[in-house]
């Protein structure tokens, strides 16, 4: 069980969610008789809750930083409406209206920020007062209906990759995509590889890299065989991709930047910090700021896929952001976390919505059934905490020391 | 005549997973006596009082407590108190926002017909701080209360559920000399009024000075026990006993070399945020020569982290004016940034709550302060970093068997030396270590001295702010004193005593 522990180094809780996703879907595609792990579903799956992943990267440092922000479905909203408007209204260019949208989004950030780093109010007194002021701002400037959003947005919010060069049988994007993603996922572990003795001397074992790229690359492989293999003119969906990019960043900023690491200190430490010299109220500031940006990108998305912009875009997405952040196995105090474990998370409530309605259950009992899950969750991690042990796997394999 | 045993504890065992706490110690405890326990950190002090308390309830130790002749078997906090057992935390556990009266009665109230009878709250507890030795009004706020007077009201507390022994925690370790002296006295007074004392404490002055007997625990195990006079223990034997080897001299032997002047401070002046027109620093002038230990004397609250924590980075007070001069050039130290950047590194007394982010590796701690310095290609680069904690580790002796394992990990004094580690690693020419040794073991002590020697000797102008005058006239080269923010005095330790260092920190010269 050691090699096992060696190949999955690091965080075990992370893969406990892991496979409770995997778990899942294989469980919803039986009990569905395959109907979970098909191209189309998959690609509605992902282009249908990018915008809530999406907000869940900006929410987690938000949490990481100790504070909480209800405001990003209104934020999403208002400025989703107001590029619907903006583009309608004064005939202007759909990435102008983009552009202005994401302008708006940086400005409610910082009047957030503002609050937090210079007044000291807590995010969640801010931006209560944010969700209140943009929701009711939304439905003002659209008079209570909906406005038609430029049709180029679509390919953003619900769009596919190009298809082109010789017939393989699946999509081209999807099926590069795929391969890059498996390139960049070796060279990561060759360079592991490279630097595990760099201390002790001695490096990790040939196969654990091996049997690592095996499964990883299985997994890419699958998905993307998955996506690329739908209808034509489908492929792996743009806002997937989007997402993706976004990840990427995100979780290179939290992971390897001065400024992720500050995130961090502030959220375990503040006092402590600041004497390290972290400068606290940027880092409050910034993380508002950048929460705000989000919510913007992930409603210009949400107004593509739907074609238009209504008064009521982005009601409660804060609470299944939030949701997801502490599924992945944020603190409520904060200082821990991290993006990948939040979009597992995130995940793990997308194939639970998908799930259950492909089984045919109802909304009603699909709301019960997450608020038991996210209730599941953070009570598993508490006790897990307090008794000192990792996960569940942990527990099973990890007796010996 | 032998007074008879209040409390005797039998061959208590307890366990935790993988790790034995406690192996069979004993314990006898003398009706009326002031028994100090020592040991060094981790010794297994806390868990045997622990055990005694009923925090860890009966079943889950082996081993006997037999309390006034009757053999006891407490399941929780409240049967052990009930049976007239009391403890007080280091960590004090007043409320802040209550009035003394509601906290001597929490979780005690007197309630007649169902509701409190504050009347008769309030009169009992003016009888209790009568018995402490306090005069204030039992409405007042504890916040408004300092540290030593919030010791006393706990103790009044301890009095209330008619305590028959009293366990203090180290009671002292945040108090000043004068408070200290205060609660020592008490203790007297209380042990002449037949209430038993244990007192766990690092202050071997201190129980040298009242105890009448002394416990030894190491590694969980009871290493010697025996009977003292008070005002004669020899201090030594008990060192001997906690570390299990014997210190010849607490301190290092050190020969310094100052070079040049390095760091100069003068007409220094900062206002207290919170009392307008009051000074924290007055026109506090000082200056520091490379190769040199510089160390700060005054009482607690006499300004000293005050003086500190203004100029690193004006993290304290209002700023009414003075310079700095770091290397003959004057520099603007108004943000911590600026400060680190000018080669000022400053090691907060407060660990804890100050130091260390609780939640974060000894690497991530380690390198904390400086992240430039571990990065490629502007991303930080986590080889470097396992590298930089590694060199620490080794250079440091911090005892860890991983560099990724939670500073929680780790004792006190491992943790000062990862904090310390963290300074280190921003390169300062100046280094500020405000009470470095606060509450970590004889053992550990010695190797920050030793370590406070090295950055000397490497050209550092290191600053030493201490509550032990001791610690300050075998560590420093020369000591300044302050008294109510004023720099009441400067001499080379060849010059200082005890004596001549009290004068000046609590008479304005």
């Amino acid at each position: 069980m050691k090699k096992l522990k060696k190949v999955l180094s690091g965080d075990i809780r992370q893969y406990t969610m892991v496979v409770a996703l995997a778990a899942l879907i294989l469980v919803f595609n039986i009990i569905s008789g395959g109907k979970m792990l098909t191209p189309s579903n998959f690609q509605n799956l992902l282009s249908g809750n990018a915008y809530v992943l999406i907000l869940a990267l900006g929410m987690l440092m938000v949490i990481v930083i100790g504070q909480i922000d209800l405001s990003v479905g209104s934020v999403a909203g208002f400025s989703g409406m107001v590029m619907a408007i903006v583009a309608r209204d004064f005939n202007l260019p759909w990435w102008l209206a983009v552009l202005i949208a994401i302008a708006i989004g940086l400005l409610v950030g910082a009047w957030q920020g503002f609050f937090l780093s210079k007044l000291n109010i807590p995010g969640f007194i801010t931006t209560l007062g944010g969700m209140m002021i943009f929701r009711g701002a939304v439905i003002w400037i659209s008079g209570s209906i909906s406005v038609p959003a430029p049709s180029e947005l679509k390919f953003f919010g619900a769009g596919y990759l190009p298809e082109w060069g010789p017939n393989t049988g699946l999509n081209n994007s999807t099926l590069l995509l795929g391969i890059i993603g498996i390139l960049v996922y070796v060279i990561k572990q060759i360079n592991t590889y490279k630097h595990s003795g760099d201390i002790t001397g001695e490096r990790d074992p040939i196969w654990v890299p091996i049997i690592r790229i095996a499964v990883v690359g299985s997994v890419i492989g699958y998905f993307t065989y998955l996506f690329g293999s739908g209808r034509p003119g489908t492929s792996f969906p743009v806002p997937g991709l989007i997402l993706l990019v976004l990840i990427l960043i995100y979780h290179t900023i939290t992971q390897r930047t001065t400024f992720g690491r500050h995130v961090y200190a502030v959220g375990g430490n503040k006092n402590a910090a600041a004497l390290s010299g972290v400068n606290v109220k940027k880092v409050y500031f910034l993380t508002m700021m950048n929460m705000s940006m989000l919510a913007t990108i992930a409603g210009i998305l949400f107004v593509g896929r739907s074609t238009s912009a209504g008064p009521a875009d982005g009601t409660s997405w804060e609470m299944d952001a939030i949701a997801s952040v502490f599924i992945g196995g944020a603190a409520v105090s904060g200082g821990v976390g991290t993006i990948l474990a939040t979009m597992v998370g995130g995940l793990v409530m997308a194939v639970l919505n998908n799930g259950l309605m492909i089984m045919g259950v109802g909304a009603d009992k699909t709301q019960v059934i997450k608020g038991f899950v996210l209730l599941a969750a953070v009570a598993f991690d508490v006790y897990s905490k307090k008794n000192g042990k990792d996960s569940i796997i942990g527990r099973i394999f990890g007796k010996k020391k | 005549m032998e007074k008879p045993f209040i409390l005797q504890m039998q061959g208590i065992t307890k366990e935790f997973p993988g790790v034995k706490a406690l192996d069979n110690v004993n314990l006898n405890v003398h009706r009326a006596s002031i028994h100090a326990i020592c040991g060094e950190n981790g010794a297994g002090k806390s868990t045997l009082m622990k055990v005694l308390s009923g925090v860890y309830p009966y079943g889950e130790y082996d081993g006997n407590i037999i309390f006034d002749g009757k053999k006891m078997a407490f399941k929780n906090i409240k049967e052990s108190e009930n049976a007239g057992i009391v403890i007080i935390h280091q960590e004090l556990t007043m409320i802040p926002e209550l009035s003394i009266t509601e906290n001597i009665f929490m979780g005690n109230e007197i309630v007649k017909r169902g509701l409190i009878d504050w009347n008769e709250a309030r009169r009992r507890t003016g009888e209790l701080l009568k018995r402490v030795g306090l005069s204030d009004d039992p409405d007042t706020l504890i916040k408004y209360l300092g540290v030593g007077q919030q010791q006393l009201v706990e103790i009044a507390k301890a009095l209330s559920k008619n305590v028959r022994l009293l366990i203090l925690d180290e009671p002292t370790s945040a108090l000043n000399e004068a408070d200290s002296a205060n609660l020592l006295n008490l203790m007297i007074e209380l042990k002449s009024k037949g209430i038993t004392c244990i007192m766990i404490s690092h202050k071997l002055n201190e129980i040298a000075a009242v105890s009448d007997a002394v416990t030894v625990i190491r590694d969980g195990q009871t290493v010697e026990s025996y009977d003292v006079e008070a005002g004669h223990v020899d201090e030594n034997k008990i060192i001997k006993a906690m570390v299990g080897r014997s210190i010849e001299n607490r301190y290092p032997e050190h020969e310094s070399h100052p070079g040049e002047v390095i760091f100069e401070v003068s007409d220094w002046k900062v206002e207290d945020p919170r009392i307008p027109g009051r000074m924290l620093c007055k026109n506090s002038s000082f200056n520091v020569r490379a190769g040199e230990v510089v160390g700060f004397a005054g009482l607690m609250g006499a300004g000293r982290t005050e003086l500190m924590r203004s100029i690193f980075g004006r993290t304290i007070g209002i700023y009414h004016g003075g310079t700095v001069k770091v290397r003959g050039k004057e520099v603007v130290l108004d943000s911590v940034q600026k400060a680190i950047k000018s080669g000022i590194a400053y090691v907060p007394e407060d660990r804890k709550n100050l130091g260390l982010n609780l939640l974060d590796s000894i690497r991530m701690t380690i390198v904390a302060s400086n992240l430039d310095r571990i990065k490629t290609n502007r991303l930080l680069d986590f080889n470097k970093e396992y590298a930089a904690a590694e060199e620490y580790r080794k250079a440091l002796g911090i005892k860890t068997y991983d560099v990724n394992s939670c500073v929680t990990s780790l004792s006190g004094g491992n943790q000062q030396k990862v904090v310390l580690s963290k300074w280190l690693f921003t390169e300062p020419d100046v280094l500020i270590l405000d009470e470095p040794t606060r509450g970590i073991d004889v053992g550990a002590k010695y190797e920050i001295y030793k370590l406070i020697h090295e950055l000397a000797d490497q050209g550092k102008a290191v600053i030493l702010v201490s509550s032990e005058l001791p610690e300050l006239l075998g560590v420093s080269d020369r000591i300044y004193t302050i008294f109510e923010g004023e720099i009441t005095g400067e001499m080379p330790v060849a010059d200082a005593t005890q004596e001549s260092l009290m004068k000046m920190m609590t008479v304005t010269a």
